[in-house]
């Protein structure tokens, strides 16, 4: 991981900026008259053409399975008849599912927002100000999104059993933490503050801003593309997070989504000695990846962008 | 204190504090733990290196740690070289490269748990899986309950999921200046050629660090592995399956062997760091940096 230069010297960042360059296919448009160019582009496109079928094949797997029979579940049959979409009724009816969609959607909404906010400010505090320890302190920043979440995983644990969270319907040890930023989102956010011309700020100086303001009034307006990335990117880890649910909910009604369908396998699935109604679990499988696949659409060019950001900034 | 300091310091104020309790203080606590025996209910009883010379008898450890090992060193690789094949043929689309990469990101939002699920349906014995190899003659083993073929199983769902992978690798494609390709197609250059002398090296950044991260990743495997074969204490192709934070996680929360666990952890941080070291250092050999610091 290289640290890039100092404040306002680094690179704006390459893509989220308005006028993003159109550069696709640049090589291919070099060899675009040669004979046979067009054979070739058909080619390629149905090559991808194949691989987009293979990543979106399982999904209406998953959705044909879910409209199946406890005995045709298995049967591989891509149309099955008759539809049975009472599926989706009965399995409200067996579990609290409309429970873990309210606390899945309350803790990934309070666990995006306040990321977002704390680790803005962090970030702006590294990208704007000159200070002793600067670059200690930042490395640290990039050393810790290295730590395996096991280490930290069962002190935390006891902090938050200490503090009578564990089982909680505030659900604080999912998101609290999230109050005081994330090594990765700061990360990424300091790139885009450090890509604002910083004569903004002089110029605000001079006006008599404060810092606070100049954070509100203009980095965050200025930034508002990349602030989205980092509110559906911990939105999506938050709506898809095992492990924590696991470690710190044991009410099946404080369950998350993810927690819960982990219990309908449990509970259902005939090949670990479950009660095989499988087709329920399929059905809390569409209905748990809907709505991400919603905000994804909503959202593309967010998800998109700010993923291939990441990796140029590697 | 000047006044920039003392601003920079209430901006960095919320990281810092959240630095020292959930993140330095629990891995010095964590360090302590692991010289304990502690269960939670009693006060953690120092036993000196006990923990430690447990686990090297403990013949869960190697197994977990081999299942983990042989997941990563197939799973990665797999992963970077069908990325970079499919990031390549996006490149050679033109606009129709968006809708495609689109549809390769879409399992990416998937919730792991989903995928777990769905795959004990794709990867069943009659599973669909199966049955296309079927189609073209191979009878295809049982992926969740052979113990020779779970792991592969695993691997081929964790392929499912290479789209935000093939975006990265497709976005720094991109930035390769035209101009290389133009001068190789004059000099006679072919396509694999281009790709080995311009497009690799130009996206060797790139490249390393979606190899750092899915390592990274792949070592710590566990949502989709413990729905789909740890939801019982004992199940077909366990031995098979049990990768080293499942059984970190079950020593830890379900056997409450918190001293036990905490020397794990310790020791999974101890191989990552040695695995991350070797490849920083192995990549001073391989990437190359065009100049900026991108």
């Amino acid at each position: 991981m290289t640290v890039s230069g100092g404040v306002g010297g680094a690179p704006p960042p390459a893509s989220l900026s308005a006028a993003a360059p159109a550069r696709a296919a640049a090589a291919p448009t070099t060899k675009a008259r040669t004979p046979g160019w067009l054979v070739k582009r058909i080619l390629y496109v149905a090559a991808l053409f194949g691989a987009t079928l293979i990543f979106v094949f399982p999904f209406v797997w998953l959705v044909s399975a879910s409209l199946k029979t406890r005995q045709t579940v298995f049967n591989n049959e891509l149309f099955p008849f008759p539809l049975h979409f009472e599926n989706y009724v009965r399995i409200f009816e067996v579990v609290p599912l409309s429970n873990w969609f309210i606390n899945s959607t309350i803790i990934s909404i309070l666990a995006a927002t306040t990321v977002t906010i704390s680790s803005a400010l962090v970030a702006f505090g590294f990208a704007y100000f000159r200070f002793p320890g600067r670059n200690i302190l930042f490395w640290l920043v990039l050393a810790s999104m290295m730590l395996p979440g096991a280490v930290m995983m069962i002190p935390n644990f006891l902090i938050w059993n200490a503090l009578g969270q564990v089982n909680s319907p505030t659900f604080a040890p999912l998101w609290a933490g999230n109050l005081f930023g994330s090594a990765f989102y700061i990360f990424l956010l300091r790139q885009f503050f450090l890509g604002l011309p910083r004569e903004l700020f002089e110029a605000a100086r001079v006006d008599g801003a404060s810092y606070p303001r100049m954070f509100w009034s203009i980095a965050l307006p200025l930034t508002r593309a990349a602030l989205i990335v980092v509110f559906i990117f911990e939105l999506r880890a938050a709506w898809t997070d095992l492990l924590r649910p696991l470690i710190f909910l044991r009410d099946l009604t404080l369950f998350t989504l993810p927690q819960g369908l982990q219990y309908l396998v449990k509970t259902y699935n005939p090949q670990v000695g479950g009660q095989g109604e499988f087709h329920l679990v399929m059905a809390a499988s569409v209905l748990i990846t809907l709505p991400m696949i919603l905000v994804f659409f909503l959202a593309q060019r967010y998800f998109i962008e700010g993923i291939a950001t990441t990796g140029s900034k590697g | 204190m000047p006044e920039q300091t003392r601003w920079a310091f209430i901006f960095l104020l919320p990281w810092i504090i959240g630095f020292v309790i959930f993140t330095a203080g629990p891995m010095l606590a964590s360090l302590y733990l692991s010289f304990t025996d502690y269960n939670v209910i009693r006060a953690p009883e120092l036993v000196g290196f006990d923990n430690y010379e447990q686990l090297m008898r403990d013949r869960r450890i190697p197994m977990s740690l081999g299942n983990t090992f042989f997941y990563a060193l197939l799973h990665v690789p797999l992963l970077i070289i069908i990325s970079l094949a499919l990031a390549s043929l996006l490149l050679r689309v033109g606009r129709a490269a968006g809708v495609f990469r689109t549809a390769f990101y879409l399992p990416n939002v998937t919730p792991a748990v989903a995928i777990g699920t769905l795959f004990l349906l794709l990867l069943a014995g009659g599973g669909l899986l199966n049955r296309m190899l079927d189609a073209v003659g191979i009878n295809g083993p049982n992926w969740l309950t052979d113990p020779t073929w779970v792991k592969p199983g695993i691997v081929i769902m964790s392929l499912w999921t290479l789209g935000s992978t093939v975006i990265i690798l497709f976005a720094a494609m991109r930035n390769v200046p035209i101009e290389l390709y133009e001068a190789a197609t004059i000099d006679g250059a072919g396509n694999w050629k281009q790709f080995r002398h311009i497009t690799l090296p130009f996206i060797s950044g790139a490249i390393f660090f979606t190899l750092i991260v899915n390592t990274i990743a792949a070592l710590q495997i566990f949502s989709e592995v413990f729905t789909m074969f740890f939801t019982s204490r004992s199940g077909p192709a366990q031995d098979s399956a049990l990768f080293y934070t499942i059984y970190l996680f079950q020593k830890a929360f379900q056997d409450l062997d918190l001293g036990y666990a905490s020397a794990m952890a310790w020791v999974l941080f101890v191989i990552i760091l040695v695995i991350t070291a070797f490849q920083v250092w192995g990549s001073r050999r391989f990437v190359y940096y065009a100049g900026d610091d991108k």
